[in-house]
């Protein structure tokens, strides 16, 4: 696979070290006047999620990382196991609870999400930013109580909870934020 | 000024009110020059000739369709032809113009940058290092600088001597003091060594509240300064620092050509070494040289740093109208 050298260091270069896929979440060029530059780069492990720093100088490489970010749909969950499938290539993937991490709680059959291959495995799932979701079931609200910002907790149709405001209904149809599990409103059929 | 639309690289970076600033600071830096009787000058940004740094890759100029295509260089500084100013008889001499440095993208720095450069004949480093003191406090307001020795600040921030430490020292000291070295940082390279302790440990405490000179460089790092023999020989090369900040670049100038003319061989080899193509060694300003340059110190200033610390910006594209990625 091809190499980055330090000039084309930049946040969002998608590289490999030590085997694993790392995101370059920063990149400062620091150069005193007449000496050497260095490159202080933080980058976030894609498959773990940690954070490492590292520093590196002018001439340096980092070998990039095979990534590609696909559209597959959900289709089904079988136990702990998640299956996906590219539309386009009709390929299926299969992904553990782990892989999946947060995104279960917004995933429901026929959702096309977005899906990261490292060397053409699947590393991470996101499901798109907002998701609309049937409340399967919650406790009733006091009717009147619209003045304040009271919350309780909503159970939709994929297990999950979400704190939403009290006139939301069993079969309410809900739009939640997926990248932060805020409630963002109601909407009809 | 009339409000414009939000959004698009069409637009400036900087906002109308630090361009309003820099202005300002512009206008400061001329008066400050015209009262002590200096001379400002305008010489080539495209030039035959170029520095020989290990560090430095200007940009080169492909001129002259049709016939032999020429290379010239868009100069790293000023240096070269207002020292050929010096050797033609200038006794006082300063300049507003644009340097090149490939491949200097960061928080503080752009390829093309805003350099304030001045040199005065007859003048000891001390003299230079007052003058620079004088123009510091003038723009910033934060009093004079205090003056530090290189060593002296690396035995207080980093416990060794520069100057007499082994290089298996430092790289030990970068260790204990929990410096993250580039892996690819060879064990024997003293300046590669220097430069990281120095910008990771010493600079960083430099400079605020009051500025910082910092003075007598390792000999290694000369560049185009006089080495004065001690023992130990030392670079009669300064700093300036405020908050951290590197502003200014001074030299008692060397003046002698022969010397400069080795220089500029080692730093070729070392390029080579690190794989970067070699600069032409040979340059109107040896010639300059060969005739004779009086013995002068003079000092380069990174004006957008000084915009930015005026105005408070934390990254220097927020002072400059169409930084590198939208010019």
């Amino acid at each position: 696979m091809a190499s980055y050298n330090t000039s084309e260091f930049r946040k969002g270069l998608k590289v490999q070290l030590d085997g694993d896929p790392y995101l370059m979440i920063e990149c400062n060029f620091v150069k005193p006047g007449k000496g050497q530059a260095l490159y202080k780069c933080k980058l976030r492990n894609l498959l773990r999620g940690t954070v490492l720093d590292r520093t590196y100088k002018s001439g340096d490489s980092i070998e990039a990382a095979d990534i590609e970010e696909i559209q597959a749909q959900f289709l089904y969950r079988q136990q702990d196991q998640f299956v996906f499938m590219d539309n386009s290539t009709y390929e299926q993937y299969e992904l553990s609870k782990d892989q999946v991490d947060e995104a279960w709680k917004y995933l429901k059959e026929g959702m096309v999400c977005s899906m990261m291959l490292f060397n053409g495995s699947p590393i991470s799932v996101a499901p798109p930013n907002h998701v609309v979701l049937k409340v399967e079931y919650c406790e009733p609200g006091v009717r009147g109580n619209t003045a304040t910002n009271v919350t309780k907790p909503c159970k939709v149709e994929t297990g999950a909870e979400f704190p939403c405001p009290a006139f939301v209904e069993v079969g309410d149809l809900i739009k939640i934020d997926s990248r932060t599990g805020e409630y963002i409103e109601r909407v009809k059929e | 000024m009339a409000a414009s639309p939000q959004h698009g690289d069409h637009l400036p970076r900087a906002s109308w009110e630090n361009l309003r600033r820099r202005a300002e600071l512009l206008s400061r830096v001329r008066e400050f020059f015209h009262r002590r009787g200096f001379l400002e000058v305008e010489t080539p940004l495209l030039s035959a000739d170029t520095v020989v740094d290990r560090h430095l890759d200007p940009f080169s100029v492909s001129a002259g369709g049709g016939r032999e295509p020429r290379q010239l260089w868009l100069q790293t500084s000023p240096e070269f032809c207002m020292k050929r100013l010096l050797a033609a008889g200038a006794t006082a001499i300063y300049q507003v113009t644009r340097a090149f440095r490939q491949g200097e993208q960061g928080p503080l720095h752009n390829p093309e940058f805003t350099m304030v450069e001045w040199y005065r004949t007859g003048d000891t480093m001390a003299e230079g290092m007052q003058l620079l003191s004088e123009l510091g406090e003038w723009l910033l307001g934060r009093g004079p600088a205090q003056c530090l020795s290189y060593g002296e600040a690396f035995q207080h921030y980093v416990g060794l001597d520069p100057h007499t430490a082994a290089t298996a020292a430092l790289v030990e000291g970068a260790s204990l003091l929990g410096v993250a070295a580039p892996a690819s940082l060879a064990t024997e390279d003293r300046d590669g060594w220097l430069d990281l302790l120095l910008a990771e440990r010493v600079q960083p405490q430099l400079g605020s509240p009051r500025p910082v000179i910092l003075y007598d460089y390792p000999a290694s790092q000369a560049a185009l300064a006089q080495v004065r023999p001690g023992p130990p020989p030392v670079a009669e090369r300064f700093e300036l620092y405020v908050s951290g900040m590197e502003l200014a670049n001074g030299y008692h100038e060397l003046v002698d050509p022969a010397v400069l003319r080795q220089r500029n061989a080692w730093n070729n080899a070392c390029r080579q070494a690190d794989g970067k193509p070699p600069l032409p060694e040979e340059s109107r300003l040896l010639a300059a040289m060969e005739a004779g340059l009086p013995s002068a110190t003079g000092v380069a200033l990174g004006f957008d740093r000084v915009v930015m610390l005026a105005v408070g910006a934390p990254r220097l594209e927020e002072v400059i109208a169409f930084p590198f990625d939208r010019a």
